[in-house]
């Protein structure tokens, strides 16, 4: 990376409002319906209709602009955003312009385990989704679904305050676990419900003003734009070398290629020419519905990790990954409580066992084939001394594998550990008189070899002897 | 303030509508004749005073989240020109 140059970056992030209608109709929102059976008249902008707005998805606005220290505007306007394309009825899109529902916020993210910085929100603004344009098999046309044309979209646009892709990743990341918090996005890029746009543009180091930006569209996944921002990055940057000047235009990214190229440029420059829509009024909010909303939010992910560092006693690193989405949380705390308060424990076996298990499989936490509870019983095992952490490893696989609970598989397998000190105490001396070289060295003074023989006893007993009590039952013997 | 005619076929573009080319001045005067006529607004002093978002100084009034509507797209589909496997089918937009 050149150090020459720094990176400016700003993201407008579309979330996708998870209300059951429409933004501006009765018409069904759901994901995968046959085509055009979710798209009414005033979806298709057929004649006479009239757009009436939906009180959720105002609510689910103003819930973000709570959560992001945002102003929740008490009039905002709704605007005709004009341009043609078939998958847009009207030909204009119904979208907010100069007063939009929030704006002037901020959201703090984690850069590292001790530094956070803070970006600025410049506003979030309701407007309408366009539909879909499918342009193969259709003998040289393109065919039009628009079930999806009036679903409400939150556009989320954020102030230029990004140095990096990682700190992009990083925004990106923060509100995507927000909207799950507050349940109003269900924030699945596969299908589009969260998606992205990001502003990029590079300076000279020390320059006050901002390098010409390029855009680039519809990235998808957090990988694509943290690979999109860095091939942008350098591009500008050899352009600029080069002698060349980066164009202001929208750039699209072809994950396949790793590289961002032109959209093919219109005509001529995007001239929208919004107006205020005659269809609808300007919307007022008053203090006494802020109040309540603000009185139904849930505990968002920032008070979440402080608790967690507070009640469970965990590093702020281990509370900022379990609390990045609800559904981690939510498992971390329900394993907790199945367990019988065990913070700690469950936070080791949630990060490490469960999600590398669920990683592997290619399973998201919320279809964990081994339930909070069920996770938080076979911790109940290691901490009353059933089994020790390492045959709970061995349980957990057999329990993922669907085998049945960690009782269950621990009385089958015959896996619980040996606590009766007399028979650990036989197989110790057998040990000790099987390996009599040792025994002299540790005698003559290297006390590094109790290691060795645990170990040894451990093998003897296939890892099932409690190794707290082997320690102490060879101790024993041995400076005896 | 007049519209030359380049102005007057860039609104056209914008507005997908096809214009003899021959109309043109006459639009550009007739467009110009109504920005002057509006113009006498600016004499106008507005300190102090909201702009008007909507004439009728009311607010907008929100309906419940309820999917209220049936599934109607054969009757819609029929003003259609063409329709395939549901979908509603136009020229090609990308090249």
């Amino acid at each position: 990376m050149n150090t020459k140059w720094e990176t400016v970056i700003g993201l407008e992030i579309h979330a996708q409002l998870r209300t059951r209608s429409k933004i501006f109709s009765g018409a069904a929102t759901r994901y995968g319906a046959q085509p055009n059976t979710q798209a009414c008249a005033v979806d298709l902008g057929l004649p006479g209709v009239l757009p009436v707005l939906n009180a959720e998805a105002v609510l689910m606005a103003a819930k973000f602009g709570l959560a992001t220290h945002s102003t929740v505007a008490p009039r905002s306007v709704f605007a005709r955003k004009n341009y043609f394309y078939p998958d847009l009825p009207k030909g204009y899109q119904i979208s907010q312009y100069e007063l939009p529902i929030v704006h002037d916020g901020y959201l703090d993210i984690e850069l590292d385990e001790s530094t956070t910085k803070r970006i600025g929100i410049t506003r979030a603004h309701l407007e309408e989704d366009a539909g879909k344009s499918l342009h193969e098999d259709f003998h040289g046309l393109t065919g039009i679904d628009l079930n999806r044309a009036g679903t409400p979209l939150l556009e989320i646009v954020s102030e230029p305050d990004m140095r990096s892709a990682r700190e992009a990743v990083a925004y990106m990341k923060k509100i995507h676990a927000l909207v799950r918090y507050l349940d109003i996005c269900d924030g699945n890029m596969q299908e589009g419900s969260f998606r992205c746009d990001a502003n990029v543009s590079v300076r000279p180091q020390d320059a006050e003003e901002f390098g010409t930006r390029t855009e680039i569209k519809n990235l998808n996944s957090f990988r694509f734009v943290e690979q999109a921002i860095n091939y942008e990055v350098e591009r500008q940057i050899a352009l600029i070398e080069g002698g060349g000047k980066v164009v202001q235009e929208t750039r699209l990214f072809d994950p396949d290629r790793h590289e961002t190229r032109p959209m093919r440029t219109k005509e001529e420059a995007n001239d929208y020419r919004y107006f205020p829509d005659p269809d609808l009024l300007p919307v007022e909010i008053g203090q006494a519905f802020l109040d309540d909303v603000a009185a139904t939010l849930p505990e968002l992910p920032e008070a979440r990790k402080q608790r967690f560092m507070g009640d469970y006693g965990l590093s702020a690193y281990d509370a900022g990954i379990l609390t990045a989405s609800r559904e981690q949380a939510d498992y971390f705390e329900a394993t907790v409580d199945a367990s019988g308060g065990q913070g700690k424990l469950s936070a080791n076996w949630v990060m490490g066992e469960l999600s590398g298990a669920l990683n592997k499989a290619g399973v998201d936490i919320i279809d964990s084939p081994v339930s909070a509870a069920e996770l938080g019983g076979l911790l109940l095992r290691i901490e009353d001394g059933t089994i020790s952490g390492k045959i709970a490893k061995q349980v957990f696989q057999d329990m993922f594998n669907g085998e049945g609970s960690a009782d269950a598989i621990i009385e089958k397998k015959g896996l619980k550990q040996i606590s009766d000190s007399s028979a650990i105490e036989g197989i110790v001396k057998e040990v000790l008189e099987n390996n009599p070289k040792q025994l002299e060295q540790y005698r003559n003074g290297q006390t590094k070899l109790l290691g060795y023989f645990v170990g040894q006893v451990m093998q003897a007993t296939q890892g099932k002897a409690n190794p707290k009590q082997v320690n102490e039952l060879l101790r024993k013997i041995l400076d005896a | 303030m007049a519209l030359d005619t380049s102005e007057v076929e860039n609104i056209a573009h914008l507005a997908r509508l096809g214009i003899d080319p021959a109309d043109i001045v006459e639009y550009a005067r007739n467009l110009s004749d109504i920005l002057a006529f509006v113009e006498q607004l600016n004499a106008v002093d507005t300190t102090g005073v909201e702009p008007l978002a909507h004439p009728l100084e009311a607010t907008q009034r929100l309906r419940a989240d309820e999917v209220t509507e049936t599934v109607e797209r054969e009757d819609f589909q029929q003003c259609a020109p063409q329709t395939e496997a549901g979908l509603y089918l136009v020229p090609k937009v990308i090249e």
